[in-house]
């Protein structure tokens, strides 16, 4: 990427990053759900602009609108400008270099978010074992051709552990040679970098790469797909390690059309959320749907915004725990569950540990309980087996 | 200015009023060159009763409104010149009401063209409106209030003629409505005619004579199947005779005429876009011919021919709206652009077109000549466009130079400025008849006594 500071003022604020593609609704998570212009990608980059030639001053109201941004690279996606793929990388640059240049001065969230992760190796203010949920799931030993990197939220939220068993069980059921890292598991970094502590972030990733080699992983199978972003991604831009990374979905995939995996009629009307990080950062469409298709009974059904307009669950870069995002209608996994009942469906199918926190929340306050249940899509595989 | 704010905020709420320093420095702002000022607030109301309220405050209080949609006009017309308050309008973005029968939808002030483009599409797909060229982030109101133009201009006129009326909180508070609603609430099918039309008291005014709420909008038919024609010409002369023989085919949904230095391969060429929209391949085939056959002469005497238009450039061209207008901003690296964009009588043409070769000349500037013929052909909107590096202070002041002689080369030879900025509004001001500004100033002055809406723009 080239310096940011050089490139930034190149936005023309003409408004494409609000939307789809077709225009449907708004599309920016963090202006969905505060609406002043400033909360959209452009007024963020005018606003670092202005910052870079000290024309306004670092406030908490600059980094809270700075910090809502949840990197789910719509703006990337619409921005009619050949800059567009370089936009996350500005704001992520610009609050690495604020981070620097401010002294720390980040939303207090932000701040517990990163301690958490740097002190207890998780931002959710845990300090059990991380290996508590899997009963029974073997170590990654050499020799295994998997490791199954569960990450923060598999191992230690309520959701993500259910998701994280289910998983498991699939693999084991379709005879994968895998294993966990248990205790010995790190935070894998994703949403660290996106905040912008590249400290931390080299840290982190110095840490899990040392793990993976001293093990001999040569494959990493991700429950989220952060984790599979950043160690695909990131990782070898830091510490030159390349692991041959997927997603579960992908793994899954395969032992369908191996015939590995055989579901069973399970009769569902489920739509499907695309997490941003298989999605537009990584064109990961396909395979969760053909999955669900996979199972005989199942009627997929997509919302109104899907794949490339995909609307964000509002939890990336760190606000499924930060939640800047929280607290009104306009929430963005509000917004989103409401938009899944709309479909007539009785599964919002999810891919990805964040999305799940994030939606079965948004259930709850939306009072669609009972109507409509979040469930991963490994969920529904194992329920249809 | 604690009272103003908790006052704004029993209005709206806390959440959506902002005195910060952040809003206040985008919302003082507007991509193109006029100089920033920043409001002392910036309100989202939901309602029209929300806007009702807060236009009684401020007039109560005497403090300066200026209403804002997308914010694209890129002259500076939302930018508040004397501070107060910017209503941002987008949450009030409902679609209300579409009557197929009599073709016209009823929209609140803050609906984006984007969003009712894929309404229309979604829930009435033989009916469209008029989509301008700006981005979809643009408003139906603000487009309105500018007498904007689309798609649909060379058929029907500007975006302004397609209103169907206006539902106005005057700057005193009261609800005014304009048009057959204000005798039968639930019809909006004429904003005027055969009575007085009471909507020019609003439209081109940049709100300074209310704020409009609600706006109906004449449809029209939305054809199954749209095509691109380029015709090309370097005989800048015979550009008006042309835009006359393809009007008079009545065959055109919108005639553009560009000229621009890059890339080099269109370089001294000018290349007429003509856009035809059919049901039926027979009805495209038929429409082409009918257009080859106006403009045979020029073909035959070697002075103009059609481009052959590839199948993937097709799609950009039509696009609407085009993303590649905004794409010009880019041209420099910089995210800028302005341009001083009158409304000519065709004939003109040429003269315009030098004077913009002088001007990039004398100021060394990146430039594009995009015009589009209005109405059928009486007259076109000429634009002066330049696009500049926004790092590059130097650079933006040569073009606020150039915007400058160009108005007042405009004014000199006729040419009425769409969307004026305020130092051209003065320009007009200057050369108008004294009776016609008397009437304007008047107007103004009964509609708004304190003078708090949008200040700065219309003041003599």
């Amino acid at each position: 990427m080239t310096d940011y500071t050089k490139q930034i003022h190149r936005c023309f604020r003409c408004g494409y990053c609000k939307f789809p593609s077709d225009y449907s609704d708004f599309n920016c998570p963090s202006y969905t759900r505060f609406r002043f212009d400033t909360y959209s990608t452009s007024g963020r980059l005018w606003l670092i602009y202005a910052w870079l030639k000290g024309e306004i001053e670092w406030s908490e109201h600059l980094a809270e609108i700075l910090y809502t941004c949840t990197t789910c690279k719509n703006c990337v996606e619409q921005c009619p400008m050949k800059f567009s793929s370089d936009i996350v990388d500005w704001i992520v640059a610009a609050r690495s270099d604020m981070m620097e240049k401010e002294k720390g001065r980040i939303p207090p969230r932000v701040t517990s978010f990163l301690e958490d992760v740097y002190r207890l190796g998780n931002p959710l203010k845990e300090r059990g074992r991380r290996d508590a949920w899997a009963n029974g799931i073997k170590r990654y030993e050499p020799g295994d051709e998997y490791l199954f990197y569960v990450g923060c939220l598999g191992s230690y939220d309520e959701y993500g552990q259910r998701m994280a068993r289910s998983v498991a069980t699939l693999l084991s059921k379709a005879g994968v040679s895998f294993g966990i890292l248990g205790n010995e598991e790190n935070c894998c970094g994703n949403e660290v970098y996106l905040l912008g502590e590249n400290e931390l972030f080299g840290m982190l990733v110095e840490k899990n790469v040392q793990k993976f080699k001293e093990l001999g992983v040569k494959k990493v199978v991700t429950l989220s797909p952060h984790a599979y972003n950043t160690i695909k991604n990131n990782y070898p831009l830091v510490s030159n390690a390349y692991f041959e990374v997927y997603h579960y979905t992908q793994l899954l995939r395969g032992l369908l059309r191996e015939n590995k995996i055989k579901p069973s009629e399970h009769n569902a009307k489920v739509t499907y959320h695309d997490p941003c990080f298989l999605g537009r950062y990584n064109q990961i469409y396909d395979e969760p749907r053909e999955i669900l298709q996979s199972i005989p009974g199942v009627e997929l059904v997509e919302m109104e915004r899907s794949r490339e307009n995909s609307f964000c669950c509002g939890g990336g870069s760190g606000n499924f725990v930060t939640d800047l995002l929280g607290g009104s209608e306009e929430s963005p996994s509000r917004v989103r569950v409401r938009e899944a009942y709309e479909t007539g469906a009785n599964i919002l199918a999810v891919a990805c540990p964040s999305c799940m926190t994030m939606l079965q929340d948004a259930i709850k306050v939306e009072d669609l309980e009972g109507k409509l249940t979040v469930k991963d899509i490994s969920e529904i595989m194992v329920e249809s087996l | 200015m604690t009272d103003i704010y908790r006052s704004i905020v029993d209005i709206v709420g806390e959440e959506h009023v902002s005195n910060q320093k952040e809003e206040r420095y985008f919302y003082g702002r507007d991509p193109g060159l006029t100089p920033p000022h920043e409001p002392d607030y910036v309100v989202m109301p939901k309602t029209t009763e929300e806007i009702q309220r807060i236009v009684k405050f401020a007039n109560k209080e005497k403090i300066p409104i200026v209403p804002k949609g997308g914010g694209l006009a890129l002259t500076g017309l939302v930018i508040p010149q004397k501070g107060g308050i910017v209503i941002d309008m987008k949450r009030m973005g409902k679609i209300l009401e579409v009557n197929e029968k009599s073709r016209y939808v009823i929209v609140e002030g803050g609906v984006t063209h984007g969003m009712l483009q894929n309404y229309l599409k979604k829930h009435h797909p033989k009916l469209r409106h008029s989509i301008p060229d700006s981005p979809a982030i643009a408003t139906v109101v603000g487009n309105a209030v500018i007498h904007g133009q689309g798609r649909l201009t060379q058929q029907y006129g500007f975006n302004s003629d397609m209103v169907s009326g206006l539902e106005v909180v005057l700057p005193t508070g009261e609800i005014c409505r304009i048009g057959s609603h204000s005798i039968s609430s639930q019809h909006w099918f004429s904003k005027g005619a055969p009575w007085p039309d009471l909507s020019g008291l609003f439209l081109g005014w940049f709100g300074t004579t209310g704020i409009i709420t609600k706006l109906g909008l004449r449809l029209y038919p939305c054809k199954k199947m749209r095509d691109v024609m380029v015709f090309l010409t370097d005989k800048i002369e015979l550009v008006p005779d042309i835009i006359l023989k393809l009007t008079h085919t009545e065959m055109t949904e919108d005639i553009v005429v560009n000229e621009q230095p890059l890339p080099p391969r269109f370089k001294g060429n000018i290349y007429i876009l003509i856009i035809i929209t059919g049901d039926s391949d027979e009805e495209l085939d038929f429409k082409r011919k009918i257009i080859w056959d106006a403009l045979w002469d020029i073909f035959e005497s070697r002075d103009g021919g059609f481009l052959s238009v590839p199948a993937d450039m097709k799609p950009p061209l039509l696009e609407m709206p085009s993303r590649d207008v905004v794409r010009f901003a880019d041209v420099r690296k910089g995210g800028g652009f302005e341009y001083s964009g009158p409304i000519i009588p065709l004939e003109k043409y040429p003269e315009f077109i030098r004077k913009q070769k002088e001007l990039v000349s004398k100021y060394n500037l990146s430039y594009a000549a995009t015009s589009r013929v209005i109405a059928g052909g009486h007259c076109m909107m000429y634009a002066f466009a330049f696009t500049f590096n926004r790092a590059d202070d130097d650079e933006m002041d040569r073009i606020r130079k150039a915007l400058r002689e160009a108005a007042e080369f405009s004014a000199e030879q006729g040419g009425m400025m769409w969307k004026p900025t305020i130092e051209e509004q003065k320009i007009i001001m200057k050369k108008m008849d004294p009776n016609t500004l008397k009437i304007m100033m008047k107007i103004k002055e009964l509609l708004d006594p304190n003078g708090i809406m949008n200040p700065g723009n219309w003041e003599a």
